[in-house]
Parts: structure tokens; sequence; C-alpha cells
């Protein structure tokens, strides 16, 4: 069958790669005394994501994260533990900014994305943006970035 | 099952989504509409517009009369004893919200109390708690058990004579319940209180007799049962409805202007502030004409026959599904909310989208009811008339993918 090419298909949202970090997420728990611990949920549809993260030298040493929700959600977490580990605050300030620019549609850097491209998919389906973004925004507050 | 022969009168039923026949599987938050209601509001349009109770002309009186003659047909529809038994709103929640106001502000008292339930739609709650925090009144609620029915073995020591108002769904848009609203209610009329029914979810799917319920007050949407959006009712008896202060004020309403003071029409003009939405008003005529072709009863049996299907076949899907809600389909509408471990709600929806199947997905505005069965979500299938076996049938291949696709994640 035929798309019309503006129509959206459901792996462009629904990634290997996304579904794969929803089954078997990286980075879940809670670490022990941990320098920011941070819960935001998105009262919409009830996603929870809690973040706790060692700082070590202005960078992120340490990173997990607890949560309930949707894959998009889940997966976006797991993809942000990963990715942020080791990172600088102001790398990381960069990178966010760089993941939500993406979701808006957005000409993504790829080189600093890596995995994350992997939800640009989403940017088609503007009510699951939030989904993607929960785990950003706690972090953000976590850090206190604005 | 009996097939009920009406979906080809629903024109949007030819839609395709995604390249898939439609399936609509979410008339608890809307119904569709037959060819019918929509063309009636047209040639309302194109043939009556003017406005109502005013010019002495014909397209008003015309018009004038469209809109009353469906305030008797919903008289009729609920066995009310009289047309001016019944306000047209905007919808259920600004019933219940002229309710709080009307009736509230003129009779509850500092430590009044209101007993709802758990199962209410925020509309049934938040407007009581408005009520509550203006007037210095409480707010409780009857318990909920397990099985999604409210246990009433106290409910003798919840309604007393601090109870000043008892208000509660009909039926549940989560979990089916039909609730035993003539026992409740008379247990509130024993003590002089004000029992008020939201029928957003009973009116378009059970017979309703709010004589024989003797309920002092009931309200419901036009839009959940083929009607147009943007009309609600309320029913209330006489007594009650004159013993309410006015909603808003304005014109139609009044009865004298003076440079300091007003006085008001008698019910149901007193609540009716400003122009009506008539031309909506005409056409849900046309929709409550429609149900009644087809009967309430046929209407109801039509629910169990697919509720009872559906919940049938997505036991056997996988036995880890929880569907929530009674099993007891005497006492379930055609609602099924279900949590499918592994399975997000919002993913499944998404999923079903592709199909062509539109469910809803979420807290369905009952925020404390999705705490009391301890998720933050859930996935729900609503039928109505135009609803067949196929359309299960899709919904649930489509939820087997589901499961295989989005399953076996590790929490």
């Amino acid at each position: 069958m035929v798309m019309p090419p503006d129509e959206p298909k459901f792996d462009d949202l629904y990634k290997e790669l996304i579904l794969d970090h929803y089954r078997y997420p990286h980075n879940r728990g809670v670490l022990e005394k941990p320098d920011v611990d941070m819960q935001q949920h998105n009262p919409v549809c009830g996603d929870k994501i809690r973040l706790t993260a060692i700082i070590k030298d202005g960078a992120i040493s340490q990173i997990e994260f607890l949560g309930q929700g949707c894959a998009i959600s889940q997966a976006s977490a797991s993809m942000l533990t990963d990715r942020v580990k080791g990172l600088n605050l102001g790398d990381v300030d960069k990178l966010s900014i760089n993941f939500r620019d993406m979701l808006k549609g957005g000409k993504p850097d790829e080189q600093l994305m890596q995995d994350l491209m992997s939800l640009q998919g989403v940017s088609k389906y503007p009510i699951r943006i939030k989904c993607a973004v929960l785990a950003w925004d706690t972090l953000q507050e976590a850090l206190g970035l604005k | 099952m009996k097939e009920m022969s009406v979906r080809n009168d629903f024109p949007i039923m030819e839609r395709l989504i995604h390249d898939k026949p439609l399936t609509y599987l979410d008339s608890a938050a809307t119904s569709q509409k037959p060819a019918v209601v929509i063309d009636a509001l047209a040639d309302f349009y194109r043939n009556n517009n003017a406005n109502v109770h005013r010019g002495i002309y014909t397209l008003s009186e015309e018009s004038t009369l469209a809109y009353e003659t469906t305030r008797d047909k919903v008289a009729k529809f609920i066995k009310a004893g009289s047309e001016r038994n019944i306000i047209f709103t905007r919808n259920t929640t600004e019933s219940l919200n002229l309710v709080a106001y009307s009736w509230g502000r003129e009779h509850i008292k500092p430590g009044d109390e209101i007993l709802i339930t758990p199962m209410e739609h925020h509309s049934n709650i938040v407007p009581w708690m408005i009520l509550c925090n203006e007037m210095g009144s409480i707010i409780k609620y009857i318990p909920l058990d397990d099985d999604g029915t409210l246990d009433l073995s106290n409910l003798d020591e919840l309604i007393s004579e601090k109870t000043k108002i008892v208000s509660l769904t009909h039926m549940s848009n989560v979990l089916g319940t039909i609730n035993p609203i003539k026992e409740i209610i008379a247990k509130a009329n024993k003590v002089s209180a004000l029992s008020v029914v939201d029928g957003a979810q009973g009116a378009p799917h059970l017979p309703v007799d709010v004589v024989d319920l003797d309920v002092d007050l009931y309200a419901f949407s036009a839009h959940k049962m083929l009607g147009p959006t943007g009309v609600g009712v309320l029913y209330g008896k006489d007594e009650v409805l004159s013993s309410m202060r006015p909603f808003l004020g304005g014109g139609e309403m009044i009865d004298e202007v003076y440079e300091d003071r007003f006085t008001w029409k008698e019910a149901p003009l007193k609540f009716e502030a400003g122009t009506p939405n008539f031309a909506d008003v005409a056409a849900f005529g046309v929709a409550i004409d429609y149900l009644e072709n087809i009967g309430m009863h046929n209407v109801r049996k039509h629910e169990i026959d697919i509720t009872n299907y559906a919940m049938e076949q997505v036991k056997k899907i996988d036995q880890s599904i929880k569907i929530f809600g009674p099993e007891n389909l005497d006492i379930r509408g055609g609602v099924l909310a279900f949590d499918f471990p592994g399975v997000h709600p919002h993913d499944v929806a998404q999923m079903m989208d592709w199909d062509g199947i539109q469910i809803r997905a979420g807290h369905h505005c009952a925020q404390p009811l999705m705490r009391r069965l301890g998720v933050s979500a859930t996935a729900r299938a609503s039928f109505y008339i135009y609803n067949n076996e196929e359309d299960v049938d899709r919904f649930v291949d489509s939820l087997k993918k589901g499961g295989e696709y989005f399953g076996d994640a590790s929490r």
C-alpha cells in the first residue's frame, strides 16, 4: 500500500531501539546519597520519572532513573541516562536544547544526539512530545538549568 | 449477537483511518451522529433560523416551536412530569455546576456534608469542592469495593441529618458500573438531602424514569446520545427548581428589570439566561426521536450483548489483562477499561489508531478513581448502537498485536 509522503508510519514512532530501551531499560534504579534527586510527572497521562545523580567536578558521574509510563517516556529516560553520563553541565544544557529543538521539528546535530536520534519520529506526533521530554524536564530541574 | 441494523445511518462509518475502516470505540466520550441529526442541524439553519422567544414573526415562531418541542421530547424521554422540569444547558458539567451554584449557595451551611462516590467524573467532584471551599461544607465518599461496585454496608451511617446533598453517577464512565441509584436516592430523600444524579452515561444507554427514581435533579448531555455538541440537560422537580436562585443573569431569564432590581421568570427559563443554543437543541430533538424509535430497552440489550462478547474475547488474549468493573452485566454498561501489564494505555491507543481503531487512553477525567484502582491511566473501549462484533474482533486483534509488540517489558 502506498502511503502519502507526510503520512507518519508506525515504525517512525516506535523504532526498534526505543522498544529495546523500553523492554530492557538502562541505568534503572535509585542511587544512594545522590547529589540530586528529582521526580516529575505528567498530570495528563500520569507518567512518572525519578532521576538521581552524582555530580563530580561539574559533570554527571552517575545517573539512574525510575519511572512508569508509556514506551516513549521510559525509553527516553533510559537513553537520557546513557547519553548524559560523563557530560559536564554545560554540555548537558546544549544537548537538552538540541533535543527539544529536534522534537519541535528542528534539524538535530546527529553527532550530538547519537541514540537520541531514534526519538526524532516523535516530532510528528505533537501529543506524544511531552512523553519524550519528561525525563529531560526532570533533569533540567534537578540540575537547576533553565 | 443480534446485529443492530443502524450502522449505515451513521455517515462517519464510511471513513478510513490510515487506510483502515473506522472502528469507533469512544462513545463514552462522545457518540457519532446519524445522518438525520446532521441534516436536521443544517436544515434548521437553512430554513428556520431566528432567535427564540422573541419575535412576533414566522421564523421566530418556528424556531421557538422547535426549541420547545425538544424540551417536551426530553421530558417524555426521561418520563418527567412536565417540560417545565427540563432546563437546557451546555453540557452535563454545566448542569452540575448550576446545581452547586444555584441550590448549593442558597442552602448549604458550614459543616454540612455532601456525599459522592470515588467513581465520579471530575465534573461531579470539582463543583462540590468549589462549593465546599466557599461555604465550609465537607465532601464524603461512599466507599468502593474491589469489584467496582459501591459498598453500601454503611450507607445508613454515611447518610445522616448532616447530609445535605447526595450526588452520584448513574453509570461509571470507567468501570461501567450501573449504580443502584434508586435505593440511594430513597435514603437521601429520607433525610431530606438533595439527590443529584450525573446521567451523562446513564441517559444515552439506559431507560430512565426520573419520577420512578424520585430523584431531585438529573443531568446529562446531548452529544453522548447521538445529538449535537453544546447541549446539556438538567431535570429538576418543581419544588426543587423553585427553591433555587437563578444561575446566570441576563436576557430570557428575567421577568422585569428596574433601575435597582429585577424579578425573574419561573423555571426553566429562570436558568436559561442569554440566547440559548436553539439550533443544536432542535437537532437534539431528532436524536431523541431516533433513540425512541429504536427503544432504549433495545439499546441496553445490544450493549449487554456486545460488552459480553468483548469481555469474553479480551480475556482470551492474555490472562494478565485486568478488566475493571463488575463482571455481572446486569449492573454493567458498555464500557471496557483494562490494564495490560507491560503495555501502556497510550502505546495501545497509538498502535490501535494505525488499525483505524479509536479508543481512549488516560485517566478519563476520574483521577481519584485511577488512584483507587492503583493505576495512572487505563485504556478504554466503549460501545454504542452502531458497534458490532466486527468492531470487537478488530479491537481484539489489534490488542493481541500490541501485546506481542510491547510485551515482555521488564517491569
